[in-house]
């Protein structure tokens, strides 16, 4: 079955007829020639295909494209402003936080979405509960945890996101993004 | 002696090239490549363990909107050689194993061509099939020689003498289970078929192999086949040798000409077509005096291997060389089943072999009441005891010192289970690494002026290994030239032939024959070239390989941390040097070591591929169940190498990298769970069951 759908994708609308069975992966990869999610699993097993959809990171494998009508769907290629890196990709090259690279536009969107959770003062399995988490290498790594690096970045991975963590004000965990 | 480079460039670290392409995914894979209106390819795979097809009815499947074909070996093209049965794709319906490829869809989108193929109705006549490996087989057989060209057995001096004869003894039994290489692109592959060329965006260490080994399948001149790979999502060895999903994609772009064809295997396909490391059973004996010093050493492995094609792992030929003994034994035995062809995986023979050597040797000096650097130390040699050569240059003692310093090794009370920090049995253990330099026959490469640039052209790869930027380093080394005026391209056919990239051996040999080629670059042409101006040159054998072994080595110290009542095991820390000759890019070099060190920890508290014998597949085909190291089993990892001058390995004086990192990585980390403990762990993977037994 076909259906017709507007997906919003970096900031452009892109027109759709497509499969209803087509995941927001697939859409993004084989419908509209957006490659910059990847494809490790298909499971939602491995974070690669993650995106950004209104701001929150979503596994873009597990994802029906049908459902995302009218969302903001932000994917690695368009986290940057005015041309430029996002701090966060900024300092994954800084921290040569990835080798092969396939899973990198994964954990870049997981970072983005992780830090502004983070900044929501959403807390996380380590975190001690009735505090305020510092972002330390226990707190990141376990936020980071759903997206796989075969080539083993981890131990350059937590020191790049922190690096890129906005310094926060106060002690005061939540608040606006 | 090679003359050797001065180094400006090499020895620094520069970032990736291409960092900005990766980080924001637009460094395009083989699937993603950009081609008009593609068709997509699924594979129908075999449900029986051994056989033959006695019907297939593709009538649904051809009866769905948008199927453009259906592939079964009723009608699939014939292929010209068939020598290699994993590449023999639909030539025949016997089946094999478990999940070999039987058909396939091509469809006018991934969704309607993986329904189609799920409407390929297969029915079969069953035989038995046999997947179990054991080492008490009655069929268990010699190969020829092992991977690698290595002779299959050693023999020196009289292993059950010095047995008999010696003060101390350690005989045990290890395995290694069977490892998936899982890198996180998978298989894949474009394909076109269009005026008399093949075209083929493949996911591969190799584009020069691939087109001869699929030109030779296929019966073209290799001229008629163009293969692409600018950028590889992972490899780990699975995409070294051509594979059956390359040529099912070739056969399906043949059978819609015109047509790009796309096909991935998804994750669980992998598990059955895409290689994986055998398991080992290792038998281990050492001799020894009081004091230590090894006087036999015998390391003999059980493996397997397909019924259909045999890949001999060379699991104990790194034993023949990293100790002195005068009594010497090494003999690999395969079991053929009824499984998927064994291939490369990281390290290929020294990974699992190091595990069985390595935690023996941590018995050893148990038994001895010896520190186990110290026995490492006492056993080191300055001749390679296989060869009888002298080593190039040799710094296992100088890494395991450097470790042990850093690291904090003396602070150690050696008895096991002697420490214990609330609920957590600590423990800290250590282990050798070696790996020998491997340098390729052949490889040419292409120095031009252009532009007021220099190009250094190859077809070489980058496996995230960091070759688009440290073979610029190179080639601005032996220009003389400023790192920014030059321009590497690699991962193209049209580009001059390279080797595979395997066994380390890309720096030495694709960096030779860019070396070779900027010097007789600035010989033709001097320091003032012109637009245009282009030399080719081949990498040169190497003749110091004559009169020395040549070899990297390393040492691993790892703390283990495990729970005292559920067992489960944390590793806060690890810490690796290495003597790898000169580091080219020390940005680059240290994330592959960590990558390494990282693939080893997750070998040995993670990663096993269960063979059910009834189905004869591996039931944990996916990254939920064939759990590899994620971000938060990882703790802190410190790597650390020497300057190690070696003149004789080649002009940059380095020795490969790639792989060193998880040799070794598996034993220390399995020592060091001993020592928290005092539970001996000799099979892989160290699960919570085996501490608490
Ligand atoms: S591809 Fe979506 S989680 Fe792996
Ligand atoms: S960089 Fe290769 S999988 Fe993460």
């Amino acid at each position: 079955m076909e259906t017709e759908l507007t997906l919003r994708i970096d900031g452009q609308d892109h027109h759709l007829t497509i499969d209803t069975r087509t995941t927001l992966l697939d859409a993004l990869r084989e419908r509209i020639g957006n490659t910059s999610a990847k494809k490790g699993c298909d499971h939602g097993q491995c974070g690669a295909c993650t995106v950004l959809t209104d701001g929150r990171r979503t596994l873009s494998c597990l994802t029906l494209a049908v459902t995302q009508g009218g969302a903001e769907i932000t994917t690695a290629e368009g986290l940057g402003q005015d041309g430029g890196l996002h701090p966060v990709q900024q300092a994954f090259i800084d921290h040569d936080a990835f080798q092969c690279g396939y899973c990198t536009p994964g954990q870049v969107c997981s970072a983005v979405g992780m830090l502004a959770e983070y900044a929501d003062g959403w807390p996380s399995a380590v975190t001690e509960p009735g505090t305020t988490a510092e972002l330390d290498h226990d707190e990141i790594a376990e936020r980071m945890s759903g997206n796989l690096c075969r080539c083993g970045a981890y131990a350059n991975i937590v020191p790049a996101v922190q690096a890129a963590a906005p310094r926060r004000e106060g002690t005061n965990a939540g608040g606006a993004r | 002696m090679t003359e050797m480079l001065e180094h400006q460039a090499i020895g620094r670290g520069p970032a990736r090239r291409d960092g900005v392409r990766k980080v924001t995914g637009t460094a395009p894979y083989a699937y993603e490549h950009p081609v008009e209106n593609p068709a997509f390819c699924h594979p129908v795979q075999s449900t029986v363990g051994r056989g033959r097809i006695t019907a297939i009815d593709t009538s649904a499947a051809l009866a769905l909107d948008g199927v453009l074909a259906v592939l079964t070996p009723d009608d699939a093209e014939r292929l010209a050689n068939t020598d290699d049965a994993e590449l023999a794709v639909l030539q025949t319906h016997e089946v094999a194993f478990r999940g070999q490829i039987i058909g396939a869809a091509v469809a006018e989108t991934s969704e309607v061509a993986r329904q189609a193929a799920d409407l390929v109705a297969v029915t079969y006549d069953q035989a038995p099939h046999d997947v179990v490996l054991s080492d008490s087989r009655d069929d268990l057989y010699r190969p020829d020689a092992v991977n690698g060209g290595f002779p299959t057995d050693s023999n020196e001096g009289d292993i059950e003498a010095a047995l008999a004869a010696a003060e101390v003894t350690v005989t045990q039994t290890y395995t290694t289970a069977m490892y998936h290489q899982n890198p996180l692109e998978p298989h894949t592959t474009t394909a076109r078929s269009e005026d008399g060329v093949l075209t083929l965006w493949d996911s591969t260490q190799g584009v020069h192999p691939v087109r001869k080994a699929v030109a030779k399948v296929l019966g073209l001149e290799p001229d008629a086949v163009h293969v692409v790979c600018p950028y590889v999502g992972g490899a780990f060895g699975s995409k070294g040798q051509l594979k059956a999903n390359t040529v099912l994609a070739a056969m399906a772009a043949r059978a819609v000409p015109g047509r790009s064809v796309r096909l991935a295997l998804t994750r669980q396909q992998m598990f059955d077509v895409a290689g994986y490391r055998t398991p080992t059973i290792q038998h281990v004996t050492l001799a020894a005096n009081r004091d230590g010093t090894l006087t036999g050493i015998a390391h003999d492995v059980v493996e397997q291997t397909a019924r259909i094609k045999e890949f001999a792992e060379q699991t104990a030929v790194s034993t023949r060389s990293l100790y002195a003994a005068p009594n010497r034994r090494t003999s690999h035995r395969l079991a053929a089943l009824d499984v998927g062809v064994p291939s490369w995986m990281r390290a290929p023979g020294e990974c699992p072999g190091m595990f069985g050597t390595e935690v023996a040797m941590d018995e050893l000096a148990q038994e001895l009441g010896m520190d186990p650097v110290e026995l490492r130390v006492v056993n080191d040699t300055e001749i390679d005891p296989d060869s009888g050569k002298p080593f190039s240059s040799r710094n296992l003692v100088a890494c395991l010192r450097e470790g042990a310093q850093r690291f904090g090794w003396a602070d150690r009370d050696p008895a096991p289970r002697s420490r214990r920090e609330g609920n957590q049995l600590v423990g800290t253990g250590v282990a050798s690494s070696v790996y020998p330099v491997y340098r390729m026959p052949k490889s040419t490469a292409t120095v031009r002026f252009s532009g007021g640039r220099y190009v250094a052209e190859i077809g070489a790869a980058d496996l995230g290994t960091g070759t688009w930027t440290s073979l610029a380093q190179i080639a601005a080394d032996a220009l003389g030239a400023d790192l920014a005026s030059v321009e590497v391209r690699i991962g193209d056919t049209r580009y001059p032939e390279a080797s595979v990239a395997g066994g380390s051996s890309g720096m030495t040999t694709w960096g030779s024959a860019v070396v070779e080629a900027a010097r007789a670059f600035r010989a033709k042409f001097g320091a003032d070239p012109s637009d245009g101006d282009e030399v080719e040159a081949a990498v040169q054998a190497n003749p110091a390989t004559d009169d020395y072994a040549m070899f990297a080595f390393g040492a691993h110290f790892v703390e283990a941390r495990v729970d005292a009542d559920t067992g489960e095991v944390r590793v806060p820390r690890m810490l690796g040097v290495f003597a790898a000759g000169k580091i080219i890019n020390a940005r680059l070099a240290r994330s592959q070591f960590l990558g390494g060190m990282t693939m080893g920890l997750s070998m040995a508290l993670h990663e096993t591929s269960v063979m059910d014998p009834r189905f004869g597949h591996v039931v944990n085909h996916d990254l939920a169940e064939y759990h590899i190291t994620a971000n938060a089993d990882v703790g802190e990892i410190d790597v650390g190498w020497l300057d190690e001058h070696d003149p004789h390995v080649n002009a940059m004086g380095s020795k490969g990298i790639g792989e060193i990192g998880i040799v070794g990585a598996a034993a220390a980390v399995s020592n060091a769970v001993h020592h928290a403990t005092g539970v001996r762990v000799r099979e892989l993977p160290i699960t919570l069951d085996k501490l608490l037994g």
